[in-house]
């Protein structure tokens, strides 16, 4: 949340409410209800370690609000943000310890497991297929990121049938 | 018989062996299902699982060694290929991976020829392929050949043939296996969207994307279901996909 709330900035200041909207509209459906609380939280901590900088704005029948901008440092640590590429998706996941771990506690089968796992992947899939059909087509963004999400749930159903494959030889 | 609780299509015992150059292949062995009126289910599963030998022996194309299937409370036992032939007309529309157009006729012509076959008037027939070529997207390609047309194209033609004559059942073996990924969504869409004015699908693919469009999934592995699942009807859960994208702090 700290750096796309600091690319955000990086358009020009503004206050806390103005980039949860921000949010929205970039990510559509994809992000559906940014929390506005987590945002809050998550200035205040910027400006603690001086990324960004807040101003206290009057506002007339309101109480004061805070506007933002970017400091140099805090366009610092974006430019280093953009610099790193980011680590590849972790396959070691809660799933896989599970099937590695069945055979030995007996108290799982191996094939049971990947069908059980294979459903709730193929309900994740139907949501996915649901909201891209729900979000604009103009927003790209929104749908190459719902994109992304069922190509890699399709990379683990894929995974699956491989263990599947394996693992009912050996049966 | 047609009611409510009369499967459209059963199947019992299903069994195919191949016999080709080599050991035999045991394609389908043992399988049975039921595909109640008005249900999508997709039969998913590695290549070679024999997911595509299973549609084709559902079709009538292939004869099972053993077991029976049942169309619509009918039992086809005693069906001669021509019997089949005739189902495939009028109870049964099927979709190819390669969409085997007949590609020395028109668009028009490869949609209305199996309504004319099966006895249709031609006024009929014609405004048949009006009503689909439109629905599909495809007006003013009537005259095209399907070699003119995309893949992505000649899948919606052929889509329009499946449908033509109203058939209860459409059988779709790989319908996105050669379109890229736009075609792929092209056909999970009008697939959907059939499904949604009631037409029963039984749909082959190895894409969980499009199987995903189902009621239903079964898992199809070395000639077995080895799972059968219902998917949930239920709105977007929290899990997944609420936010596709997490934001940590």
């Amino acid at each position: 949340m700290r750096l796309p709330l600091l690319g955000l900035l990086a358009r020009g200041p503004a206050h806390g409410y103005e980039l949860k909207q921000g949010l929205e509209q970039l990510l559509g459906s994809a992000y559906p209800q940014p929390n506005v609380g987590q945002i809050y939280v998550t200035l205040g901590r910027l400006e603690k370690s001086g990324l960004i900088e807040g101003e206290d704005v009057e506002q007339s029948s309101r109480p004061n609000k805070k506007v933002y901008h970017l400091t140099d440092a805090g366009r610092e640590a974006l430019h280093a943000w953009f610099e790193e590429t980011e680590d590849e998706p972790r396959v070691r996941d809660e799933f896989f310890m599970k099937l590695a771990l069945a055979p030995q506690t007996g108290l799982a089968d191996q094939i049971a497991l990947i069908n059980r796992q294979r459903r709730q992947y193929l309900n994740t899939m139907r949501d996915l297929s649901k909201l891209a059909a729900a979000e604009s087509r103009d927003n790209r963004i929104a749908q190459l990121l719902i994109e992304g999400a069922m190509l890699h749930l399709q990379a683990d159903l894929d995974w699956l049938e491989r263990c599947q494959e394996e693992l009912e030889e050996l049966e | 018989m047609s009611d409510g609780s009369v499967p459209l299509l059963r199947a019992e015992g299903l069994l195919k062996t191949h016999h080709g150059e080599g050991a035999p292949a045991h394609a389908v062995r043992g399988v049975g299902l039921s595909v109640a009126r008005g249900e999508f289910v997709a039969i998913t599963g590695p290549s070679g699982a024999g997911k595509s030998t299973l549609l084709h022996l559902l079709g009538g194309l292939q004869r099972p060694d053993e077991g029976s299937i049942w169309l619509d409370g009918r039992c086809t036992d005693s069906f001669s290929e021509a019997r089949w032939a005739v189902e495939r007309r009028k109870a049964i529309g099927i979709v190819f991976q390669f969409f085997n157009l007949v590609s020395n006729l028109s668009v028009a012509d490869n949609v209305e020829l199996p309504a004319l076959l099966a006895g249709v008037p031609p006024k009929r027939a014609r405004a048949e392929r009006e009503e689909l070529l439109a629905e599909l997207g495809l007006t003013g390609k009537e005259r095209s050949m399907p070699g003119e047309l995309s893949g992505g194209e000649q899948q919606r033609v052929a889509l329009a043939r499946a449908l033509v004559n109203h058939p209860p059942l459409l059988l779709a073996d790989e319908p996105a296996g050669s379109l890229d990924s736009k075609g792929t969504r092209e056909v999970m869409r009008l697939l959907s969207r059939f499904h949604g004015r009631g037409q029963s699908i039984v749909l082959v693919t190895h894409d969980a994307r499009l199987a995903s469009a189902a009621d239903r999934v079964i898992s199809f592995f070395d000639g077995r279901i080895a799972d059968d699942a219902v998917l949930d009807a239920a709105p977007p859960r929290k899990s997944g996909t609420a936010s596709v994208l997490e934001l940590r702090d």
